[in-house]
């Protein structure tokens, strides 16, 4: 079994200890995953503000980049579903325009082996719960993208379940959209920032310490609206919950990593 | 009285012309809309969700209505010949409208040559989108809007902000505030002491209506769907106004849309299970009425049927955008959409509001305005809408298909004719970035370069950002810019190899 | 237009017929297997739910029952549809006004009440439908009038659902689906009662002896 990780631009750039956390979690598991560097960006921010023949060649990248690969696993809900959903529409509108079947021959590699990292974790490796521990409060937020394009349906919640030491708290109005919506939170700066200050709101009444999502863009809206109003609930990646343990915690869970190179 | 008519086809009369952003910017300001709008979008998303989890067949029977509007829009030109067969037949008269202007032209020489000045209406879609009541004004004649909240917009001179509740955001003490306000100038008064309980104010619209409805001439209706097979037209309701104004008065004239078509008289089955829960989140409405041309001795002498086009064969053309054309007006969207509830009806600056609107309204219209260009950015695509959608519209589908439309420009169909359109002014700096973006991400040493340019330079990042940044740093802290790269991490830890 | 609609829909390949265009019809046509009594009992209980006032007896009660509902509401005159059953009003002391076209809205403004019979009535959303047919008469008789009166013939009208009611009903006629009294929920989106139709609707069932 061939695992690569499909960072995502944002991780790599912002995030890189998500990245490092799904890496820990996976060896942990006994998972050996690799990290193509050829891989960039999905091509989502493109594609979503209209820009489809920008969003092409990192198509075709994505495909030649994980191509040897039996799996490709992404702690990112939106940039999975960016493939799975329109990655075959953009090879299908190329086809229409009568530019040839390259792309649809290379969303056809990528969607069948893209999962999203709780997908992966129950579907394919059968485990709930990953050894774990946590000992903090925490309230999920389902993103968009994961909940209604994927489906990740209680995947996410029944991993958290069984995180030692966590405890959950229920978040209301959980499904309702934190307002990130990629270029939508500057485009429309105003309901964007009234959509996150409602979430902001719900996830402060929950007195949780830690609010979790399987998407760091969405918790850089989420967080940084917190932050601004000086809330003390953070945001954390479920790949970073899901990588502590007793013996390493967060903090030394990515000490653990950065000093075991191989 | 009414706002002056600005006369454009297939534009709301008075709405707002201004760029969704801008407007939604003002409207998510105001308390009272965001309060009064909170409190009735979540009231009805619950009983939604209770109606449709009644019936466990509701997936086969929204997959039904689906491939039955397909079917329908793929063959619309059989259906509408088969159509205007059926309602002649029956004793109707058919007229074809191709726009805004001639659909009002067409109306109002209809009530002309019956000699009155006053005609009642049934809450319409189509007749607001083309902006009847402006027109039969101008002509001298007044129309009367009769379902509740379209009263409480009238009366206030206001605009409808959203489909079903066109007056949603208004709540009960403003309502009785216009009501004892305005229904003097237009027939009877509000009843003394009028309080603010929906009964009472929904008691002062039946005695002040009730004396129009006995006098009225000329009913003017829209329908909901219209049989081809039967020439059957049906109207959904549950005031009974819709009913006073189908069967009292001796002129008929429903103004439809070309897509309102259902086949058969079969299919009707799929579409009455589908949009009351959908819609007021009933089992049933109280109120359907189906009439087919005119009965003997019962309701109108006359009935005109016009079938309106007003961009719904541009519409048509456009293979995903098409879908739209699904549309059965229930406003589930509306009442789950996020952007929606904060931003209000108006900003969407046509009859059609909320999701629905943001992809009705660039098709119906074109994306060559500024407003137009606006509203496929006008969500976050989180998909609610299409979760509820009664007919699966893939609203996000379509909404990032219009964007491409805007940014990229290309080919079209308007007013009938094909044309290809330039990119959308105003996007020259986000095209410049896009491309630098897909540069940079189609080579990742520049990719490489650039993140380790921001970590080196991290500890002089402002907190606020200049220019268009600013409207993320106004509200929301910006993340931190990491020491190192995951990239570099995993080269620096595991070894770098197969770099291309 | 249709110039138009046919240059929209070039994509589509001319000899695509509509059939070819695939419907399919897995959706349920009833929402459960119910006896009789399960049926009627489930067409009393939405009713209800939507705010009728639903009345329940033989058919030798029927008159009384009538008389009974129209002297509580202290109705002194009812309209009457040309083919209703005579014995139905036997007992009743109101004034009659036979429905006939030559009526005005403003004299059926004037009358206190309406009764009728009903074409088909659908247990699973409550509803009665009325076809203008003889015991039901113009649409504008059950409209006007503030209280309503509607009996229905279990044995010959009550469905379960909307498509088996749909089957029964013949679109040539005008129809009125009614399900409870008028009711709006334009302010604050939520339901009120009663708004132009007749604000009070009393359905009567009517069980032969054998069915009790």
């Amino acid at each position: 079994m061939r695992v690569a990780l499909f960072v995502t631009c944002v991780n790599d750039t912002l995030y890189p200890h998500t990245g490092q956390a799904v890496v820990a979690l996976l060896e942990r598991l006994g998972v050996e995953v690799d990290f193509p560097p050829a891989q960039t960006c999905c091509g989502q921010p493109q594609f979503n503000t209209g820009y489809r023949h920008e969003t092409e060649p990192l198509v075709r990248r994505y495909a030649a980049a994980f191509r040897e690969y039996d799996y490709v696993v992404t702690p990112s809900g939106s940039c999975a579903a960016m493939v799975r959903d329109n990655y075959p529409r953009i090879g299908a509108k190329a086809s229409a325009e009568g530019r040839g079947e390259e792309l649809t021959e290379a969303a056809a590699s990528a969607v069948p082996k893209t999962y999203e990292l709780t997908e992966f974790l129950l579907d394919v490796l059968g485990v709930t719960d990953v050894g774990a521990y946590y000992p903090h409060t925490v309230t999920y937020h389902p993103t968009c993208h994961g909940l209604r394009m994927l489906g990740l349906g209680d995947r996410p919640r029944r991993l958290l379940e069984h995180v030692r030491g966590i405890e959950l708290r229920e978040l209301a109005g959980a499904d309702e959209c934190c307002g990130f919506g990629g270029t939508f939170a500057v485009k429309n700066a105003a309901v964007s920032a009234a959509m996150g200050a409602d979430k902001a709101r719900a996830i402060a009444d929950t007195g949780a310490e830690t609010i979790c999502a399987v998407d760091n863009s969405c918790l850089m809206h989420i967080g940084g609206t917190l932050a601004r109003q000086g809330a003390a609930a953070r945001p954390v990646h479920i790949a970073e919950i899901l990588a502590a343990t007793e013996d390493a915690p967060p903090s030394a869970a990515r000490a653990a990593v950065e000093g075991s190179p191989r | 009285m009414s706002r002056t008519y600005l006369g454009m086809p297939g534009s709301h009369p008075a709405a707002s012309r201004a760029p969704f952003p801008e407007a939604a910017a003002a409207s998510t300001q105001d308390a009272q809309l965001r309060g009064n709008l909170r409190h009735a979008t979540h009231t009805i998303r619950a009983k939604r969700a209770k109606a449709v989890a009644e019936l466990d067949d509701w997936g086969a029977l929204r997959a039904a209505g689906a491939a039955i509007k397909d079917r329908t829009l793929r063959h619309l030109d059989h259906y509408l010949e088969r159509l205007e067969e059926s309602v002649t037949r029956a004793g109707g008269t058919v007229h074809w409208a191709v726009d805004a202007a001639e659909a009002n032209r067409i109306v109002t020489r209809l009530v002309q040559d019956t000699g009155e000045r006053e005609v009642v209406k049934v809450k319409s879609m189509a007749t607001q989108e083309i902006g009847l009541n402006e027109a039969l004004a101008e002509a001298g004649i007044s129309a009367y809007e009769t379902d509740l909240a379209e009263l409480i917009v009238q009366l206030g001179d206001d605009l409808p902000s959203h489909i079903l509740v066109p007056a949603i955001h208004r709540n009960r003490g403003e309502i009785r505030d216009i009501f004892r306000e305005r229904m003097a100038a237009w027939g009877r008064p509000a009843p003394d002491g009028l309080g603010d309980e929906p009964r009472e104010l929904a008691e002062a619209a039946r005695l002040h209506l009730r004396e129009k409805f006995l006098s009225a001439k000329v009913g003017i209706s829209g329908a909901n769907f219209m049989v081809a097979d039967t020439g059957t037209l049906v109207v959904v309701e549950s005031e009974g106004n819709g009913r006073m104004c189908l069967t009292l008065p001796e002129t008929l004239i429903s103004v439809v849309g070309i897509e309102k078509i259902v086949p058969t008289w079969q299919d009707l089955e799929v579409f009455l299970q589908l949009l009351p829960r959908s819609s007021t989140a009933e089992r049933m409405n109280p109120y359907t009425s189906t009439w087919t041309g005119t009965a003997d001795g019962d309701g109108p002498r006359d009935f005109h049927l016009v079938l309106l086009d007003n961009g719904r064969t541009d519409t048509l053309a456009d293979r995903v955008g098409r879908q739209a054309l699904r549309c059965i007006r229930c406003s589930a969207c509306l009442n789950v959409c996020p952007v929606y509830e904060r931003a209000g009806g108006h900003a969407y600056g046509s009859a059609y509001p909320g999701p629905i609107g943001a992809i009705l309204t660039p098709q119906l219209r074109g994306v060559g305005g500024s407003l137009e260009a606006s509203l496929p950015y006008a969500s976050s695509l989180c998909g609610a809408c299409y979760e509820v959608c009664p007919v699966a519209i893939d609203i996000p589908e379509v909404l990032i298909h219009l964007r491409e439309r805007v940014v990229e420009g290309g080919e079209v169909t308007l007013r009938g004719s094909k044309a290809v359109i330039k990119p959308a002014k105003g996007h020259a700096a986000e095209r410049a970035a896009m491309r630098a973006a897909r540069w940079a991400l189609d080579h990742p040493g520049a990719l490489r370069g650039g993140q380790r340019l921001a970590a080196r330079t991290r500890r002089f990042h402002p907190k606020r950002l200049p220019g268009p940044g600013r409207a993320w740093t106004d509200t929301r802290e910006l993340p931190e810019v990491p020491a190192e790269s995951f990239r570099d991490w995993w080269a620096r830890t595991r070894g770098e190899r197969g770099e291309k | 237009m249709l110039g138009r609609v046919r240059r929209a829909l070039a994509d589509v390949p001319r000899d695509e017929r509509p059939q070819d265009q695939p419907v399919a019809r897995d959706y349920r046509r009833t929402h459960g297997d119910r006896t009789h009594a399960e049926r009627v009992g489930l067409l009393a209980e939405n009713l209800a739910d939507y705010r009728a006032d639903v009345h329940r007896c033989g058919p030798a009660e029927l008159p009384a029952l009538i008389a009974r509902l129209l002297a509580e509401r202290g109705a002194r005159s009812v309209v009457v549809p040309a083919g209703l059953p005579p014995e139905w009003l036997a007992e009743a002391d109101v004034e009659r006004l036979p429905d006939a076209a030559e009526n005005t809205a403003r004299d059926l403004d004037a009358v206190d009440s309406v009764v009728t019979g009903c074409a088909v009535a659908i247990a699973e959303t409550g509803t009665i439908v009325l076809d203008a047919g003889p015991d039901q008469g113009r649409r504008r008789i059950t409209l006007v009038p503030d209280h309503h009166i509607c009996v229905v013939r279990a044995r010959d009208h009550v469905v379960d659902s909307v498509v088996q009611g749909l089957e029964r009903l013949d679109p040539a006629h005008p129809l009125t689906w009614i399900s409870g009294p008028s009711a709006t929920s334009d302010i604050e989106l939520d339901r009120v009662e009663g708004v132009h139709g007749p604000r009070t609707l009393e359905v009567i069932i009517v069980e032969d002896a054998a069915e009790g």
